[in-house]
């Protein structure tokens, strides 16, 4: 049987068992909802305004550099699996590409991207 | 092959002339055996988690100078299980405005995501979910189901706090995956293979005396992806409430808190798998297959325990801190190792066993102690920027 299969199987019972545990508690649990049990929860308070607003946009740089870092780094794990049989001449030629990244990493530093502002 | 070195092969072709015997094609019954292997798993994990709820009170208490849960069952072992009664019978809320469906579906994946990395985990030589060649991008990609239901419970809750702690803890998941994506690629050099399996087998010597550097690296980045403290600030309590499950309550609250445990024991796991042998423990998993999950699940507890010590010793600390922590230090300090590992490992290839060893242990304890050197004289800088430099005292007598 193919592992993806496996895999697949795992994914449905992992699936079933968070599914059947809430369904339980669905079915044994109270339901009388008030008006005042559904509010926001905010310490009492009552809520202004909307949670869905436009957010600091710091994270989003964040989440840009760790995209360009992710993608590049799993160029690296099929020079990792094979570096064993390569040799030396695979070996510079990868760490050439990591100086790479790093320079990519810097300039970010420099720029002051890096900063929580 | 005996019962005690392989029970599996030997339960599934019992099982296999069971059902083909009444009469279901022979597919159709291997993938019933695989489905319920899986379940088999999936549910002693649950069982286990429950216990890991004790487990986890217990040590806190001892940590804070209680004694914890002892009133239910013996040493209150029994618990938990009251725990679940509870929460089994808690009303179950959603907040108006809430986006009902992705505010339901969350929980389902904070939980399925832990679930599903134990199908790469070796538990004994002949006993594991799938040997998947890739499977350290597997542990990757099944964390980043983990970060996408925080933020879709974050999102969905309609809530500032929620929200809040989401996206902290989202920045925290994905910068913490860089150092931790490159520390994997140095058992990947060491065993040629992105494997579980693979790995394991090939520590004749434990990972960690070649690598004690990426050992740590690993267990700081795995901590971070846990959202532990200190790395917590996603759901720090004492600004946020609790962050992103806020809005939560009954079991979808629990299945967030029994996904976070199970988490920490997963990464405790991967830890042992990677660094310290899996199931390998001076050829005691020769023996039985059951000995050998028994040693993973010693050393997976170990690695849970030391991630309960570091939760319970060390203070939170701020988000840009963190960040500035992981660009600044773990990111450079991840590649420069990755790149001396690769580079010690190639020139070092026909050396005898027990140089290699040392110089790679050598190797790592100067490049930490480099690293931190580095540290200490930039941060004295940026000190001094800010206040002057020091002035040197001069000793009265």
């Amino acid at each position: 049987m193919s592992q993806w299969l496996y895999i697949g199987l795992f994914f449905v019972v992992g699936l079933i068992i968070p599914i059947g545990a809430i369904g339980v508690a669905w079915i044994l649990g109270p339901k009388k909802p008030n008006p005042i049990k559904q509010t926001t929860y905010e310490c009492g308070m009552e809520t202004v305004g909307d949670s869905w607003v436009q957010f600091k946009a710091q994270y989003y740089i964040f989440a840009l550099v760790f995209l360009i870092f992710d993608v590049e780094t799993v160029f690296l794990f099929p020079w990792a699996v094979k570096l064993g049989q390569l040799g030396l001449f695979a070996v510079i030629e990868g760490i050439i590409f990591i100086l790479i990244l790093i320079v990519g990493l810097v300039y970010t530093w420099r720029k002051g991207m890096l900063e929580w502002a | 092959m005996d019962f005690l070195q392989d029970p599996l092969k030997i339960a599934a072709d019992w099982l296999l002339g069971i059902f083909t015997g009444w009469g279901m094609p022979e597919i159709a019954a291997q993938v019933l055996i695989g489905f319920l292997g899986v379940l088999i798993l999936l549910s002693a994990l649950m069982v286990l988690d429950i216990f890991l709820v004790w487990v986890e009170r217990k040590v806190v208490s001892r940590f804070q100078d209680r004694i914890g849960p002892n009133r239910v069952g013996p040493f209150g072992l029994i618990q938990p299980l009251a725990d679940i009664i509870k929460l089994l019978i808690k009303e179950d809320t959603t907040p108006e405005g809430a986006d009902r469906v992705v505010y339901n579906i969350a929980p389902l994946l904070s939980m399925m995501s832990v679930l599903i990395l134990w199908a790469i985990v070796p538990l004994a030589p002949t006993m594991l979910g799938v040997d998947l060649n890739v499977g350290a991008l597997y542990l990757i990609a099944a964390g980043a189901i983990g970060t996408l239901s925080i933020i879709m419970a974050g999102w969905a809750s309609n809530n500032k706090y929620a929200l809040i702690g989401a996206f902290r803890q989202v920045a925290v998941m994905v910068s913490f995956e860089i150092p931790m994506l490159t520390v994997l690629l140095i058992p990947t050099i060491f065993a040629g293979s992105m494997g579980m399996s693979a790995i394991t087998q090939n520590q004749d010597i434990w990972y960690v005396w070649i690598t004690p550097l990426g050992a740590l690296i690993f267990l700081i980045a795995a901590i971070a992806e846990l959202g532990r403290a200190p790395f917590d600030m996603g759901e720090a309590e004492s600004e946020l409430v609790s962050g992103y499950n806020i809005e939560y309550s009954g079991m979808k609250f629990g299945m967030f808190y029994a996904g976070e445990l199970l988490h920490a024991f997963t990464f405790g796991g991967f830890w042992a798998i990677l660094f310290f042998g899996g199931y390998r423990f001076f050829g005691l998993e020769q023996v039985s297959a059951f000995l050998a999950v028994a040693v993973v699940v010693f050393k997976a507890m170990i690695g849970y325990w030391i991630i309960m010590w570091i939760k319970y010793t060390l203070l939170r600390i701020r988000i840009d801190h963190m960040l500035a922590f992981n660009w600044k230090f773990l990111t450079p300090l991840a590649f420069v190792l990755l790149m001396v590992t690769a580079l010690l490992n190639a020139l070092l290839a026909d050396a005898a066993s027990w140089f290699y060893i040392s110089i790679m242990f050598l190797s790592n304890v100067l490049l930490g102690w480099i690293s931190l050197e580095v540290a200490r004289v930039y941060s004295r800088r940026q000190r001094e920027k800010v206040e002057g430099p020091k002035v040197v005292e001069v000793a009265h007598h």
